[in-house]
C-alpha cells in the first residue's frame, strides 16, 4: 500500500482549472519528483497532500488517511509525521539557526533542554552546518538556509517529507548539496520524500520515479532510466530543454499572418 | 443616453461591488477576532510568548509616550493658565490640565501613537513572515499561527495600552505642573490641592482607563488582523501598514465620542 495515493484528484482556484484528474502514487521509502512547466499544478499538488488545500474531487490519501476529510487536530496530528522544505526556506527570522531547528521539538515534546540542544546539533550536523548554530537566517547564504530549513523539516523525524522547489535559486554546489542531502535524509530517516522541481539533471540522479505534469494532468511517468530513454514529446522537450514542442514558445494568439501589412487584430 | 446608463449602471455596480466586499471583510474580520480569543490559551500558558510582545509594544514604546505626554502637558499648561487667568482663575489650572489628560487626551495620543509605533510594527511583523512563508511553515509543522504568532501579539497590545496611557497623563500632569508651577509660578498648593479635590477615581480616572482598554484591543485587532490578511507582497504589506494607521486612527477618534457621550453626560 503506497504512503501516499491520488485518486482522480481534480482541482481549481475558482474558475480557473489546475490539476484535472491526477493519479499519483508514492510508495515508502522512494523520492519521488513532480516535475512541469511553471504553473502546471504542481505546487498545488504538494499543498493538497500536505493538506493546505482541498481537492474539488478525488481522493488524497496519506498513511491511509483521506486528507481532506479530516479535522483540523486530525491533520495537525498528521503534519506531526510530516517534514515540508519551502522554496526558499521559510526560516523564522526572529530565531537563531538553533531556535528554528529545535522549534518543532519544543512545540511538540516535553524533551528536556539538553536532549533537543543534543538533537538539533544532531540535525545541524547532519545538513554540515553544527558551527552555524548560533547565526541569524539573514547571516546565510541562499543554499545554507535551505539546508537549515531541511534540518529543520526533519526535526521530528518524519514519514513524510514535502519539498517545494528545493532547487531554485542555487548554485551548482549548493544545489549538488541539496540533492544529496534529499537522499541520505530520506535513506537514513526511511521515510519518503516528494520533491516538486523544474531540475531535471539533479532529479534524475537522485530520485525513484518522476511525475511529468502539465496542463494539470499526468502526460509521463517513469523511473530515471526509462524517462532518459523515453521517446515522449513532452519528455523529450523537458529534459533536453527545448524552447518548442508538446509545450509551446508562443501565448495562444491569433496567426501573425492575420495581424501583419496593416491588418487590424 | 444609453452610454450615461450603461456609466450608472457600472457606478452602481463598483459601489455594490464595495458594499459587498466591505461587508465580507468585517465578516472575516470578527471571524477572525473570535479564532484568536479562542487560540489565546497558549498566550496565558505560555506567557513568555506574551511577554515579549509586551515588550515590543509596550517596552519600546516608553520614549515616544513619555516625550509625547511631557510636551502635551507642557501645552496644556500654557493654554490652559492663558485662557484661566483671564478670569481670575488660574490656581485651576492643574484640575483642567489633570481632566484633560485623565478624560480624553492620555487615552485617545496614547493609542493614536501606539497605533503608529506598535500597531504599525505588528502588522509589518505578520505581513513578512505571511509573505516569506513562515506562517504557512508553523502550519504545516503543525503549530496553529493564530495561537502562536497573532494571540501574544494580541494581547501583548490589549494589556499594554492601559499603561501606556496612564504613563503618558502622568507625563502631562508633570508637564503641565513644570510649566505653570516651576516655569510661570502658580501656586503649588494650590495646583495639586485643586486637582485632588476635582478629579474623581470613579469617574474620571477609571473612564479614562476604560477607553484606553478599548482602543487598545481595537488597535491591536486590526493590526493583527491587517498583518494576518494582507496581500503576501512588499506592496501588500506596504499598504497593510498604512491601512493599520489610518483605520486604527478613525477607529479611535469615532469610538471616543461614542464612549465620552456615553461616560460624560454631566
Amino acid at each position: 500500500m503506497p504512503l501516499v495515493s491520488l485518486r482522480d484528484v481534480r482541482f481549481a482556484y475558482g474558475e480557473r482549472s489546475v490539476l484535472r484528474g491526477i493519479d499519483l502514487d508514492v510508495h515508502r521509502g522512494q523520492v519521488v519528483a513532480i516535475m512541469g512547466g511553471s504553473g502546471c499544478g504542481k505546487t498545488t499538488l504538494l499543498r493538497l497532500i500536505g493538506g493546505q488545500l482541498k481537492a474539488n474531487s478525488g481522493a488524497v490519501e496519506v498513511a491511509g488517511h483521506e486528507v481532506g476529510k479530516l479535522g483540523r487536530a486530525e491533520l495537525y496530528a498528521m503534519r506531526r509525521r510530516m517534514g515540508m522544505l519551502f522554496q526558499f526556506g521559510a526560516l523564522f527570522t526572529d530565531m537563531s539557526v538553533f531556535d528554528n531547528v529545535a522549534f518543532p521539538l519544543r512545540e511538540h515534546t516535553d524533551l528536556p533542554p539538553t536532549m533537543i540542544r543534543d538533537l538539533v546539533l544532531m540535525k545541524l550536523q547532519a545538513v554540515g552546518l553544527r558551527g552555524a548554530a548560533s547565526l541569524r537566517p539573514g547571516e546565510l547564504s541562499g543554499g545554507m538556509a535551505r539546508r537549515v530549513a531541511l534540518a529543520r523539516a526533519v526535526a521530528l523525524d518524519p514519514m513524510l517529507i514535502l519539498y517545494d522547489e528545493p532547487f531554485a535559486g542555487l548554485d551548482p554546489i549548493s544545489l549538488g548539496i541539496i540533492g544529496q542531502l534529499i537522499r541520505r535524509l530520506n535513506d537514513a530517516l526511511g521515510a519518503s520524500s516528494v520533491m516538486v522541481t523544474h531540475d531535471v539533471h539533479e532529479s534524475l540522479e537522485i530520485v525513484d520515479y518522476i511525475y511529468f505534469v502539465s496542463d494539470g494532468r499526468i502526460v509521463a511517468q517513469g523511473t530515471p532510466d526509462e524517462i532518459r530513454a523515453s521517446a515522449d514529446p513532452f519528455v523529450h522537450q523537458f529534459v533536453n530543454a527545448e524552447a518548442d514542442g508538446p509545450v509551446p514558445f508562443h501565448y495562444p494568439a491569433q496567426p501573425i499572418d492575420s495581424l501583419l501589412g496593416g491588418r487590424s487584430a | 443616453m444609453n452610454g450615461l446608463f450603461a456609466g450608472l449602471a457600472a457606478g452602481l455596480r463598483h459601489v455594490g461591488k464595495l458594499t459587498i466586499d466591505g461587508i465580507w471583510r468585517l465578516g472575516f474580520a470578527t471571524r477572525f477576532m473570535f479564532a484568536v480569543l479562542l487560540a489565546s490559551g497558549q498566550s496565558l500558558t505560555r506567557i513568555h510568548l506574551t511577554i515579549r510582545e509586551l515588550y515590543f509594544s509596550g517596552v519600546l514604546s516608553l520614549l515616544i509616550i513619555t516625550v509625547s505626554g511631557l510636551f502635551v502637558g507642557l501645552v496644556l499648561g500654557l493654554q490652559g493658565y492663558d485662557i484661566l487667568q483671564r478670569y481670575g482663575s488660574a490656581d485651576a489650572v492643574g484640575v483642567m490640565v489633570a481632566l484633560s489628560l485623565l478624560r480624553e487626551l492620555g487615552p485617545v495620543i496614547a493609542a493614536l501613537l501606539f497605533a503608529s509605533r506598535a500597531g504599525s510594527a505588528i502588522t509589518a511583523e505578520i505581513g513578512l513572515m505571511k509573505t516569506t512563508e513562515q506562517l504557512k511553515a508553523m502550519d504545516m509543522m503543525a503549530v496553529n499561527p493564530i495561537a502562536r504568532v497573532v494571540a501574544p501579539r494580541f494581547w501583548g497590545g490589549v494589556l499594554s495600552m492601559p499603561l501606556l496611557a496612564a504613563l503618558f497623563s502622568a507625563m502631562g500632569v508633570f508637564g503641565g505642573w513644570l510649566i505653570t508651577v516651576v516655569v510661570i509660578g502658580v501656586d503649588d498648593g494650590a495646583f495639586w490641592s485643586q486637582m485632588q479635590a476635582a478629579v474623581e477615581f470613579d469617574y474620571d480616572v477609571l473612564n479614562g482607563i476604560i477607553k484606553s482598554m478599548v482602543f487598545g484591543t481595537v488597535v491591536s485587532l486590526i493590526a493583527v488582523f491587517e498583518g494576518y490578511d494582507c496581500e503576501p507582497t512588499a506592496e501588500g504589506v506596504s499598504r497593510a501598514i498604512t491601512r493599520t494607521v489610518v483605520t486604527s486612527a478613525l477607529a479611535i477618534l469615532a469610538l471616543d465620542f461614542v464612549l465620552t457621550s456615553f461616560m460624560f453626560r454631566g
